[in-house]
Parts: C-alpha cells; sequence; structure tokens
C-alpha cells in the first residue's frame, strides 16, 4: 500500500513538473503546477508530515497559485510561448548536459551517502503520544523562536515591498498640483 | 514503508527538472515556477531525511522555507508586475537593464 501511494503520487509529480516546463500556455503551466504540488503534499503525509502536507495545500496550491493566476490574468500573457524557436544557439544543448550533470550529483550523492550525520535532537518524529502539530509546535517556539520572530519581520517587509513595487506612480503629478 | 532513499531520488528528478526548466523557458512567470517546483523539491528532501533520522527538526526547516518562498512570490510577482507595465512583454530577453 506504501508503495502503490509512492508510485501513483511520485508519477504525478513528475507529469506535474515535466507539464510546468512543457507547457506553452502559462495557465497550464500554473494547474500542471498546482498538480505537482498536490502529490508532493501526499508524500508529506506519507512520511508523517501532517501538518507541512496541510499547509503545503493551504499556502502553495492556495494561496501562491492563485498569486499566479492573479497576474497572469491582470497582466494578459496567456498568449502561447513557442517552445520550437531557440532564442540563443547552443542554449537548449547546454540547459540539458547542466540538468544531468545535476540530477547525476544528486542521485550519486543519495546512493552513496544516504541519511548520516548527527541529529539536531529538536525532538522525535515517532515516540511519544503527541500529534504532529504539537511536535512541530514545541521546537518551533522554544528552540527556533528567533527566527520564527525573523520570519514575522520578513512578511512585513515582503508586503510593504510588493505595495511600493506594483503602486503606480502618481506622486509626481500631486507634487505639482500642489506646488 | 518505503525506503527514504526512494523519496531523495524523486525529490532529485523533481529539482533536476525544475532547474532544466529555468533555464530552458522565456517567460518570467514560468521561469518563477520553476523556481517554485525546486523549493518544493527540497521540501520534500527535508521532510525525507526528517523522517529517515527520526528528528522534527526538518519538518521545522521546511516550515521556514514555506514562510521565506511566500514572501520571495509576493516580492518578485510585484516585480514582475511593475515590468509589465513600462514594457509589455513577457520573455526574459527584453529585462536588460536594471532601469528600463
Amino acid at each position: 500500500m506504501d508503495w502503490f501511494v509512492f508510485v501513483v503520487a511520485g508519477a504525478l509529480a513528475i507529469a506535474g513538473a515535466l507539464g510546468v516546463v512543457l507547457s506553452r500556455n502559462p495557465v497550464h503551466a500554473a494547474l500542471m503546477l498546482v498538480m505537482s504540488l498536490l502529490a508532493v503534499a501526499v508524500l508529506f503525509v506519507e512520511q508523517k508530515a501532517d501538518f507541512l502536507a496541510a499547509v503545503q495545500v493551504i499556502v502553495y496550491a492556495g494561496a501562491i497559485v492563485v498569486l499566479f493566476l492573479f497576474v497572469i490574468m491582470l497582466i494578459g500573457v496567456d498568449r502561447p510561448e513557442s517552445l520550437t524557436v531557440e532564442p540563443l544557439r547552443g542554449q537548449r544543448p547546454f540547459a540539458a548536459f547542466i540538468g544531468v550533470a545535476a540530477f547525476a550529483e544528486l542521485f550519486f550523492l543519495v546512493r552513496l551517502q544516504g541519511a548520516s550525520g548527527r541529529r539536531a535532537s529538536a525532538g522525535s518524529l515517532t515516540s511519544g503520544h503527541e500529534s504532529n502539530v504539537e511536535r512541530l509546535a514545541r521546537p518551533l517556539f522554544t528552540h527556533y523562536l528567533l527566527p520564527f520572530e525573523l520570519t514575522s519581520a520578513l512578511l512585513v517587509v515582503a508586503v510593504v515591498g510588493a505595495v511600493v513595487l506594483s503602486r503606480r506612480e502618481r506622486a509626481v503629478t500631486v507634487d505639482e498640483g500642489e506646488g | 514503508m518505503v525506503p527514504g532513499s526512494w523519496f531523495l531520488g524523486l525529490a532529485a528528478i523533481l529539482f533536476t527538472i525544475g532547474a532544466v526548466g529555468l533555464l530552458v523557458r522565456r517567460n518570467v512567470l514560468v521561469m518563477f515556477m520553476c523556481v517554485e517546483l525546486m523549493l518544493n523539491a527540497v521540501n520534500l528532501t527535508f521532510v525525507t531525511f526528517a523522517r529517515m533520522l527520526d528528528d522534527i527538526g526538518g519538518q521545522v526547516v521546511v516550515f521556514f522555507v514555506l514562510v521565506v518562498a511566500a514572501a520571495e512570490v509576493v516580492v518578485g510577482l510585484g516585480i514582475i508586475v511593475a515590468i509589465f507595465r513600462r514594457r509589455h512583454d513577457a520573455t526574459a530577453d527584453d529585462v536588460f537593464a536594471l532601469r528600463g
């Protein structure tokens, strides 16, 4: 049963990722991204990361992809892009070479090394009777409290930055009107 | 239980697809989606290591990666909208100056 779930979810994740790269229409690419993200959420559940799977569905598949679709619709780039023309000569073979090299490197790392090294001792994943949310919350609010507070600052900066970037430049005309 | 190395191999495949897509595609939005694919593959790796080492720390790291990815998407899409307002085109070839 574990293998069945893994094979189906893994195949869906790879198919979604290929769909993002190969689809000509950005809207189709966004929907393929949703498929890949949901399949990875299933793999999270299989590895005892229940809370992260829920967050993955809500934040990634819910919020981020909807944001992508909003921008696609807003600026009207839903016209398809031709994948057959190659703007830079030799770019595709070079990209394929980089891809093969990166995959071979990662694959041999997985085969040769596996999971080694010291544990962070932030808490066990399986022992005891706590739920996954409780296990995740305890180190988050004790050992990792400072990074957690820094993420709140990061989110505020991101919101302010997005507002500043997407603001229309009317300040000049207002100043002229006052002067 | 499926061995962790299979999950790591799957994450390697997903990361490679995202990296090649980032290099090949010209549409800025699709390139951005490929970055999300790569981040997602790394998240899968962290969750797999958390299970293999029986340590919740990997899942805490994924939590932070999710927050940073959300902030990154907000700022990146803001930049894309700002570029579109000036240039009305979507390919990375047209953006060659910091101030257009």
